[in-house]
């Protein structure tokens, strides 16, 4: 299973970000490796959309759930829409947000956030 | 003369302002832009003639022409786009109809199909032409309407146009202030009031447009931040309108001053001229 986090930093102990869109880095983590690598996050300082853009990078990595503590709406449509789980992450280091995910200690986010994109044109 | 009115606030009378104007100078095109909330048709209660429904284009792919390569989600600087699984997920209030999309697909599988986001009504009142943008609820962007307004009015015959700009000082205020001839500030006499006179004086020197200021609300012997900022940083003033009972009785009946008044109408005409001659210098 490929587990996908928002994170602050790309080494270490890295805290879960509290944006998912605009976190600068995705840690990934693939259980049947046991392996975690890190993956930039190409829409961090994007002007408008991140969550949209933050969701295709989840999708392209070929995630099967995200951790995360927030998610837009946008965001959450395209990664239905893929299949991915969203669940809440508890706020702290990533890694015990992956280990309460695997002890089943974590539930699935049901409460996402309209967008703050800005208007179009 | 093509006269934007504006504020770095609401409720400053931005409205009050360019209805007067328009109603003081003879024949001239009233533009609503603060196409959100709409208010000049109130005190012109236009004979509307015509309607026309504004849209914008949205891209739409075919999925049997896709094959998810993806260029096109990677072309979209505003993410409007998305696709997982073998399907292109379109966010329509986010996209900005540039068309980069449909041009990009090397499958020529996206084409592009309006979306309406508002409305604009035109009609007569008096010798005032008065054109009328009203975003659809629920849209994000006013921008659409507010440039099929200034497209429409662009056309039009009468010596004076008079735009009604949008609150504050973003791209909106600034698509309706880049062809302006002549910008006017209305500023309040308070605090606040003068640091949004501050922005809103940046924005339009960074436009190079001439402005002045018309100082609304004015308390004789009171302090007035507005003007101070004026004085000091050398803006030139229009006019002053006072805090007036009888101005405020008129306004809160939906009514225009200029015309009900001689008084308001000298007031508002001498604050005509004085840009005028601004302009002409």
């Amino acid at each position: 299973m490929k587990i996908i986090v928002p994170v602050e930093g790309a080494s270490g102990i890295s805290e879960i970000s509290g944006s998912l869109g605009r976190a600068p880095y995705y840690l990934f983590y693939d259980t049947e490796v046991g392996v975690a690598t890190y993956l930039e996050n190409p829409v961090a300082d994007s002007p408008s959309g991140a969550g949209v853009g933050a969701a295709q990078t989840i999708t392209d990595a070929g995630a099967d759930v995200l951790l995360t503590l927030r998610c837009g709406d946008r965001a959450y449509e395209v990664l239905r829409e893929a299949g991915i789980k969203v669940f809440l992450a508890p706020s702290g280091d990533a890694g015990s947000g992956i280990e309460a995910y695997l002890q089943g200690r974590l539930s699935e986010l049901t409460d996402f956030h309209e967008g703050h994109h800005h208007g179009a044109v | 003369m093509k006269v934007a009115v504006l504020s770095g606030k609401g409720g400053t009378g931005k409205t009050m302002l360019s209805v007067n104007l328009a109603a003081a100078s003879g024949p001239s095109t009233y533009v609503d832009c603060d196409v959100e909330e709409p208010n000049g048709h109130l005190f012109f209660k236009p004979d509307e003639s015509s309607e026309e429904t504004v849209s914008v284009l949205v891209p739409r792919a075919d999925r049997n022409e896709c094959d998810g390569c993806m260029a096109c989600v990677r072309f979209c600087r505003y993410h409007a786009l998305a696709y997982s699984l073998d399907r292109l997920t379109v966010f329509d209030d986010m996209c900005h109809s540039c068309g980069g999309c449909a041009e990009i697909c090397p499958r020529k599988a996206i084409t592009e199909h309006p979306r309406e986001v508002g409305v604009v009504r035109t009609g007569r009142s008096g010798d005032v032409s008065v054109y009328t943008g009203t975003m659809n609820v629920g849209e994000a962007a006013g921008l659409p309407v507010i440039r099929r307004l200034l497209e429409m009015t662009a056309l039009s015959y009468d010596e004076n146009i008079f735009i009604d700009c949008p609150p504050g000082s973003s791209c909106s205020v600034m698509e309706c202030i880049k062809d302006a001839d002549f910008c006017v500030l209305v500023a309040e006499p308070t605090i606040f009031g003068a640091h949004n006179l501050e922005m809103v004086s940046e924005l339009v020197r960074v436009f190079g447009r001439p402005y002045g200021v018309v100082l609304n609300k004015v308390i004789e012997n009171e302090r007035d931040p507005s003007e101070e900022y004026c004085l000091d940083n050398g803006l030139p003033i229009l006019g002053r309108i006072p805090f007036d009972i009888g101005l405020g009785r008129i306004c809160s009946e939906a009514g225009i001053a200029s015309r009900e008044n001689v008084v308001f109408e000298r007031m508002f005409r001498e604050i005509y001229e004085k840009m005028t001659e601004m302009v002409s210098r």
